[in-house]
């Protein structure tokens, strides 16, 4: 290996790495805030690199009518929940509050799909319609058993990414696609050219990551999400609900999981069902901080982007293997420092 | 009279099959002060984790004239109530300043902009606070820990404000200040349902007071009279306090 290939792959070993870094950061989130091991976090990649590829064709994503169906399930089991606490005279308004935001939504990119807006605008559509698809799969699949045990959670979290994925083959097909870059240039720097793609997803992402610290350090809402993940019982003694919560932290991750599809889509193909090995990359990194620490689980992500891109040279086909065998010392070294966690209650 | 503010009927409390309270009936009127006072396990903090929706119970619980027994915790802080558990429930890894902030969650909800101004006022309640705002609420000592937890509390600027044995583990000085502190908050039109080990100290900021005794209210009367009664001198006020280890079973 010279020195060109070896700057060429640290090259990709950061980009994938700021990718990895953000989904870690949501799965620490997700599971902060509502004990959920959220497995379907690539999904939203997925979801938010095939959406923008279909409305690139003037046509209507599919994500459109799912979030329609889940706002109409969403809707009805509200009305349910209500119905059966004995306040049906509520429901009306709850019922209003749950549909109006996706099917506003929805309605904006049935409209707007085959305008063949610029890109610009494609993506912003693009990043409603799956933002807003983060809080109905929490409201349908995980807030009636909010209070069970980790393990049911889990169980629910992987039938929704069996789900998510059954979807995306419905609505996308079995084909892969790439979006268009979203800078073309190429960048001489040294003995190596850098892609304007790869400089848009290293500056999207730390000006996301620093916007997100800006969100859990100095505003109110996302002190209160930091709050819940420390202390559930105290966030509900000033409060703070938990679902309230898991709504916001659901629609982060969502989004966070769709700029993410956003900005890999033009460096690599992505099919149906991509989002699962990106996710549980993302995954593993923010194993690696313990599901817990942030800045911890930034090292991982940059450390399963080097091993997959170092690997890939030498054992292109065992790359995902070799990230993964990675993870066991790690996974080792980490329980005997006894960094573990208790469950709550 | 004045007017009545917490009403609760014949509570139930049970935890699984163990019947913790048994038709309790406390009411709390606006702008008063009332104590609970009881031996070791007599429910007393079950009791007030009940009223504030944290442990599911039978029976009547009336709020400003509106029955809230159905109501989440979160939304009975919306409604002006506040509790300041046994366990205090801080934030331990955010800064003292942070944890004041998040007590006052349900009114930034709501747009109140006096958020700001009750800051101010807790940091002159408590001026050690004030010292230690960017230290983490888990590296605080006790005492200031206490005081972290009673003004997280006020920054919910509540109607009702109910301390589970705020003097816990504090030197007697400090527990002076403390119920000093608490005495002085019904001047700014704060209703407290006080539980207190030190009986005396309770006895003597409160308007009225009840005895807890396994699950029952075993008396109840103006404060004043209750610390001259002869049993609960016996029990609760004579030296060493003998009722005090007395357990449920
Ligand atoms: N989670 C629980 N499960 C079962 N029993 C409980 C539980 N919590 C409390 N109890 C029991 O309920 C009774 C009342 O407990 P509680 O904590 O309300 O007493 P207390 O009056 O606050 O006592 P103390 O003065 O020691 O704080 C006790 O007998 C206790 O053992
Ligand atoms: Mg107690």
């Amino acid at each position: 290996m010279d020195s060109t290939i070896f700057l060429l792959l640290a090259q990709d070993a950061l980009t994938n790495g700021a990718i990895y870094i953000l989904l870690a950061l949501a799965t620490i989130l997700i599971f902060g805030v509502t004990r959920i091991i959220f497995i379907p976090q690539g999904e939203f990649v997925a979801f938010g690199a095939l959406t923008l590829a279909t409305l690139q064709m003037g046509e209507v994503p599919g994500t459109v009518w799912l979030v329609v169906a889940l706002a109409v399930v969403a809707a009805i089991m509200e009305a349910y929940r209500l119905l059966r606490m004995g306040v049906s005279r509520e429901i009306p308004a709850a019922v209003a509050r749950t549909l109006a935001p996706p099917l506003v939504v929805s309605g904006i990119a049935y409209v707007c799909a085959p305008l063949n807006l610029n890109l610009g605008w494609q993506v912003l559509l693009t990043v409603m319609l799956v933002t807003t698809l983060g809080p109905l799969v929490y409201r349908v699949a995980f807030r009636p058993i909010a209070d069970t045990s980790v393990l049911n959670l889990l169980i629910a979290a992987v039938a929704v990414h069996f789900a998510l994925v059954g979807l995306a083959l419905l609505f996308f097909g079995a084909e892969g696609f790439r979006t268009p870059a979203f800078s073309e240039a190429q960048i001489p720097l040294g003995v190596l050219t850098v892609s304007g793609q790869s400089i848009w997803v290293y500056v999207m992402s730390i000006a996301f990551i620093g916007l997100l610290a800006y969100f859990f350090g100095r505003t109110m809402y996302g002190k209160a999400l930091r709050a819940v993940a420390f202390n559930r019982n105290g966030a509900r003694l000033v409060g703070i609900s938990p679902s309230l919560a898991g709504t916001l932290a659901f629609a982060l991750a969502a989004l966070i999981g769709c700029l993410s599809g956003i900005l890999i889509g033009p460096i690599t193909t992505i099919y149906y069902d991509s989002g699962f090995l990106i996710g549980l990359k993302g995954f593993a990194s923010a194993i690696v901080g313990g599901l817990a620490s942030y800045p911890m689980a930034a090292g991982g992500a940059l450390l399963v982007g080097i091993t997959e891109s170092y690997s890939s040279f030498w054992l292109s086909a065992y790359k995902d293997v070799v990230v993964f065998t990675l993870i066991i010392p790690v996974l080792l070294w980490l329980s005997l420092r006894s960094v573990h966690f208790e469950e709550e209650e | 009279m004045s007017e009545r503010l917490l009403a609760v009927s014949d509570l139930n409390v049970r935890y699984g099959k163990v019947e913790a309270i048994y038709k309790a009936s406390i009411n709390v009127d606006r702008g008063t002060i009332v104590s609970v006072i009881g031996p070791n396990g007599a429910g007393k903090t079950t009791l007030l984790n009940a009223i504030m929706g944290v442990l599911p119970s039978q029976g009547g619980i009336e709020f400003c004239g509106a029955n809230i027994g159905r109501l989440t915790t979160e939304q009975r802080v919306a409604k002006g109530m506040c509790l300041v558990p046994e366990s205090r429930e801080l934030f331990a890894q955010m800064s003292v300043a942070d944890n004041l902030e998040l007590g006052a969650f349900t009114r930034y909800r709501r747009g109140d902009k006096g958020i700001k101004q009750s800051l101010d006022e807790v940091y002159e309640l408590f001026p050690r606070l004030l010292e230690r705002r960017t230290q983490l609420a888990g590296s605080l000592s006790g005492g200031e820990r206490q005081m972290l937890a009673l003004g997280r509390a006020l920054m919910s600027k509540p109607t009702l404000l109910m301390l589970d044995e705020p003097s816990l583990g504090l030197a007697p000085l400090i527990v002076k200040e403390i119920l000093h502190n608490i005495s002085n908050l019904r001047s700014t039109g704060v209703s407290i349902l006080l539980i207190e080990q030190n009986a005396r100290a309770a006895l003597q900021i409160s308007d009225y007071g009840y005895v807890l005794e396994n699950g029952d209210i075993a008396m109840e009367g103006l404060s004043k009279e209750l610390a001259n009664d002869p049993k609960v001198i016996e029990s609760y006020l004579g030296m060493g306090g003998a009722g005090q280890d007395r357990d449920k079973k």
